[in-house]
């Protein structure tokens, strides 16, 4: 086992260090105090084009082949520009612009690429550089001066000894940059506050569903069995402002099923219409549309993250990472035979957030 | 004309020389010149996947400033009027109709849009890449930890670049990558809601996220990344490349091409053949066809889609925790469906950039390394980077779960339920299997120091048996076979207080842990005693 902290010296004899390593901690490592010796550089093999003047006279060519081959493509790529049009709209035309521009541009640089790296390899000089390391930090004078220089400097200002100015201004660095960062705050509208907002959407008691996009109110009659309807509050789509925020917390999804395979919970029975129910049809796990309806098994799938809903147990999560049900909006139908929520969601929809309970 | 005559007296210079003197009257660069003109620059392929990492940055540089001459960071809503018939009219906003007409009304838009996109994914692709190849080879060792420590900041800031310009397009997908983002904050403990705020300006989606991230993309993330690809640079520099042991390379030398020519030759070469690659991609490659997923609305979403690459780990790890991990505790809602996957890719990234520090901690090694490792002789490091791979690997699996379902006619429930275990148990199998394998290529090391290779020259013995000929190594084959560091486990010894602390105890146990088994490097008394029993 190896001891620890040993001193340079136990080290001082291996071949691969350093004159200047000698006296550094090697930790654990087993030092070979007889170590192959570095059998130093190998004869250096010349190449081809080193030896054959005909191969070097062809390397020559080749590279300033492809140099001239660049030139041809950058002159491609603006004749093609030119040549090829997408005014039209035509997805042909953007495609052919694309592919013959690119084209000429791939050309222009890879022939670069190509000719210059031929031209490093075959031609210029393939002798080796060989630079000594040197320590990294420095030798111990450069050291010592760089040390002599912060003491100078601490001497000259008295930043150690006049402790009072060094601390107050330590205190003031550290305060300056918070009105800065207070400033942030101004990131969120300052008449906002958040939870009684996601707790509410546009949702009233009275407000017909309708069709997104479209915005046409459901009958209840339209529903037929076994079908699906993505669905947004009457006027959504008519708001001015805030349509997609109302949007990302309103949108619902109504299907309609068997209203024996529905297992309402007390105080819920009167919450479907008909076998008609209406989900919230953002994920309680990180809010994408739960959008894909499987209807034979009544299970909602969110595409993002597969949590899988039942929507005939209210919407319980059966798999995937969301842990709580859809929010169910409750509805009925108005005179007109219009379908209309009872009420807004009586908890918050889409994803969790902090302050939640 | 006496004044005249000493300047005409003056050796007749070139064009090139006279600017050259001209330039460095002004600026000193002649020193700078012979500094570096002439430096050695290590050679090896896997030293260009970090040139690639720079080289995709410039492309993504220059073809991204082209970009912002046409893109208007701004969600004001418009009705689209540009040349893609099948939208001609829909609400987007401008963002959105912006890069519509990038992609359908300039020419050549669509070009370095592609271009710009598949440089993004090819950027971080190669600073992942040029990671592993730092962590197999040890080339994070001393001096180097610091490059160590910026190199794993461009990582992340590569992957933040790319997340906040994925979603400047303001289309159907990003608006969904973004609509996760958000629930993902919103389900921070104490401080989500307000984040989330703070973040989109209001209500997810509110009407400056898409300004903001530009600034974000365009603006500080860029100059962050070129300061820190300029220190990652000069340290680079200062340290000089690491290099493989190979006859005449020591720790104490570096060997290579010389900067100018040859150097300069195949770098700059091999920059426009990066430049020249992601061309060729870009004109035949569709990527990120925003007009076939329309404008975000929060209502619609489409089956089996999928992030950027580098972000599917994140995704993944969302995917793989089981139903049920959130609790109302004390009044408050703690989402571990999404404080567990934040935890675990933040522990993930907090161990990849300690573990030159806890590999340099175990080996109380103060020595500066020069010699990059081959991996086998480092068994445990090579097994821990196996497991980290797969580890990473199943994460990133896990966000591809629906689309492995579909196409090999597998259960959703079942995919998932096979990632997570291998999330778990896949790391244990790759350490042990990968240190296996290490341990036996150091055997076969070993092996062919002392005996030889195989030459496949069958030979029959006077005594009628038949032996293959072992062809003795040459002296420079064998040095890159005996050339490697080695250590020993830690043997535990009381302080200088006579005390063993609880630090020492997990210093020693890792270190047992990491050198137990170690397999020693040939000596050159057992060459000679091998030598002598084959005589």
């Amino acid at each position: 086992m190896a001891q620890d902290e040993k001193s340079g010296t136990d080290i001082a004899a291996a071949g691969s260090s350093h004159a200047e390593h000698e006296l550094v901690n090697a930790g654990t490592a087993v030092i070979d105090p007889d170590p192959f010796e570095n059998p130093g550089f190998p004869p250096h093999r010349h190449r081809v084009t080193d030896e054959n003047p005909k191969r070097e006279k062809r390397a020559q060519r080749t590279v300033y082949t492809l140099f001239y081959l660049s030139i041809v493509g950058s002159i491609w790529a603006v004749a093609a520009y030119m040549l090829f049009p997408i005014e039209s709209g035509d997805p042909t035309d953007i495609r052919l612009n694309n592919m013959f521009f690119g084209i000429g541009c791939a050309l222009a640089l890879l022939a670069i690429g190509f000719g210059a790296v031929h031209w490093a390899k075959s031609l210029m000089s393939d002798v080796e550089q060989v630079d000594e390391r040197h320590e990294i930090g420095g030798s111990p004078e450069t050291q010592a001066a760089a040390a002599k220089v912060f003491a100078d400097a601490d001497e000259e200002s008295g930043f150690s000894r006049r402790s009072v100015i060094r601390n107050s201004l330590i205190g003031a660095l550290l305060a300056f940059p918070l009105p800065a960062v207070v400033a942030f705050r101004g990131l969120a509208p300052q008449d906002q506050i958040p939870v009684p907002l996601l707790y509410h959407t546009m949702w009233r008691k009275g407000t017909r569903l309708a069709l997104d996009p479209s915005g046409a109110p459901i009958k209840a009659s339209d529903v037929t069995m076994g079908s699906a309807f993505h669905v947004i509050p009457e006027g959504l789509a008519e708001l001015e402002h805030g349509k997609l925020e109302e949007k990302a917390k309103a949108a619902v999804l109504l299907m309609r099923l068997d209203p024996n395979d529905l297992h309402p919970s007390p105080g819920r029975e009167d919450w479907a219409y008909d076998g008609i129910v209406a989900y919230s049809k953002i994920c309680t796990h990180v809010g994408c549309p739960v959008a894909l309806y499987e209807q034979h098994t009544h299970h909602l799938l969110c595409p993002c993250h597969q949590s899988q809903f039942d929507i005939t147990h209210e919407a319980a999560v059966i798999f995937g990472p969301a842990k709580r049900p859809l929010p169910q909006l409750p509805i009925t139908v108005d005179d007109e035979g219009y379908l209309v929520a009872r009420s807004d969601f009586t908890e918050p929809v889409g994803p969790s957030f902090w302050e939640r309970h | 004309m006496s004044t005249a005559t000493p300047a005409t007296a003056a050796p007749k210079r070139s064009f090139t020389a006279s600017a050259a003197v001209y330039v460095n009257e002004r600026t000193s660069l002649a020193g700078f010149v012979k500094e570096l003109g002439r430096k050695a620059f290590p050679d090896h392929w896997s030293f260009l996947l970090g040139e690639v990492a720079l080289f995709s940055f410039v492309v993504v540089f220059i073809t991204g400033t082209f970009l912002t001459f046409f893109f208007q960071a701004s969600m004001v809503e418009v009705h689209y009027d540009g040349s893609y018939v099948p939208l001609k009219g829909v609400e987007m906003s401008a963002a959105m109709a912006s890069t519509l007409d990038i992609s359908f009304d300039i020419r050549g838009g669509l070009f370095i849009r592609q271009m710009h996109h598949w440089a993004a994914l090819l950027f971080v692709a190669a600073i992942g890449l040029h990671m592993l190849r730092i962590y197999f080879t040890g080339a994070f060792r001393k001096p180097r930890e610091f490059n160590w420590l910026i190199g794993w900041v461009l990582f992340v800031l590569a992957m933040a670049e790319g997340f906040t310009g994925y979603s400047l397009p303001d289309d159907l997908l990003s608006g969904n990558g973004l609509r996760i983002i958000d629930g993902l904050i919103k389900g921070l403990p104490l401080i989500g809601t307000w984040t989330s705020f703070m973040l989109f300006g209001g209500e997810f989606p509110g009407t400056v996220i898409v300004g903001r991230l530009y600034s974000l993309h365009i603006l500080l993330l860029p100059a962050l990344v070129a300061i820190m690809i300029a220190i990652h640079l000069v340290l680079v520099v200062v340290h000089k490349h690491t290099q493989y042991a190979a006859p005449g390379k020591t720790q104490n030398n570096a060997v290579g091409p010389p900067i100018l020519p040859a150097y300069a030759g195949k770098a700059g070469g091999f920059f426009f053949i990066v430049f020249g690659v992601l061309a060729l991609i870009a004109s035949f490659f569709t990527i990120n066809p925003i007009w076939n997923y329309g404008p975000y609305d929060p209502s619609p979403v489409s089956a089996g889609t999928q992030p950027d690459w580098y972000i599917g780990f994140a995704d993944g790890a969302l995917r793989l925790v089981p139903p049920g991990w959130e609790f109302v505790l004390f009044d408050r809602t703690w989402s571990f469906n999404i404080i567990a996957p934040v935890a675990v890719i933040g522990i993930f990234l907090v161990l990849a950039i300690a573990y030159p520090f806890i590999e340099a901690w175990v080996k109380g090694d103060k020595r500066e390394h020069h010699l990059a490792d081959r991996p086998r002789n480092a068994p445990t490091r090579t097994a821990i980077g196996a497991a980290g791979v797969t580890f990473y690997a199943a994460l990133w699996a896990a966000a591809s779960s629906d689309i492995i379902a579909t196409h090999f006619k597998l259960t959703m429930e079942g995919v998932i339920h096979a990632i997570q275990a291998i999330l778990i148990l896949g790391p244990f199998i790759a350490y042990f299997i990968t240190k296996r394998i290490a341990i036996g290529l150091q055997k076969k090391d070993r092996e062919i120091v002392l005996h030889g290779y195989e030459s496949g020259r069958i030979v029959k013995l006077p005594g009628g048996e038949f032996i293959e000929v072992h062809q003795p190594l040459d002296e420079y084959d064998r040095w890159r076979l005996v050339s490697q560091e080695s250590y020993e486990p830690l043997m535990l010894r009381p302080n200088a207080k006579g005390k063993i602390t609880a630090g020492m105890r997990l210093r020693a146990s890792l270190s047992r842990w990491f050198f137990e088994d170690r397999i020693a490097p040939v000596t050159k008394a057992e060459l000679e005693q091998s030598k002598h029993d084959h005589h």
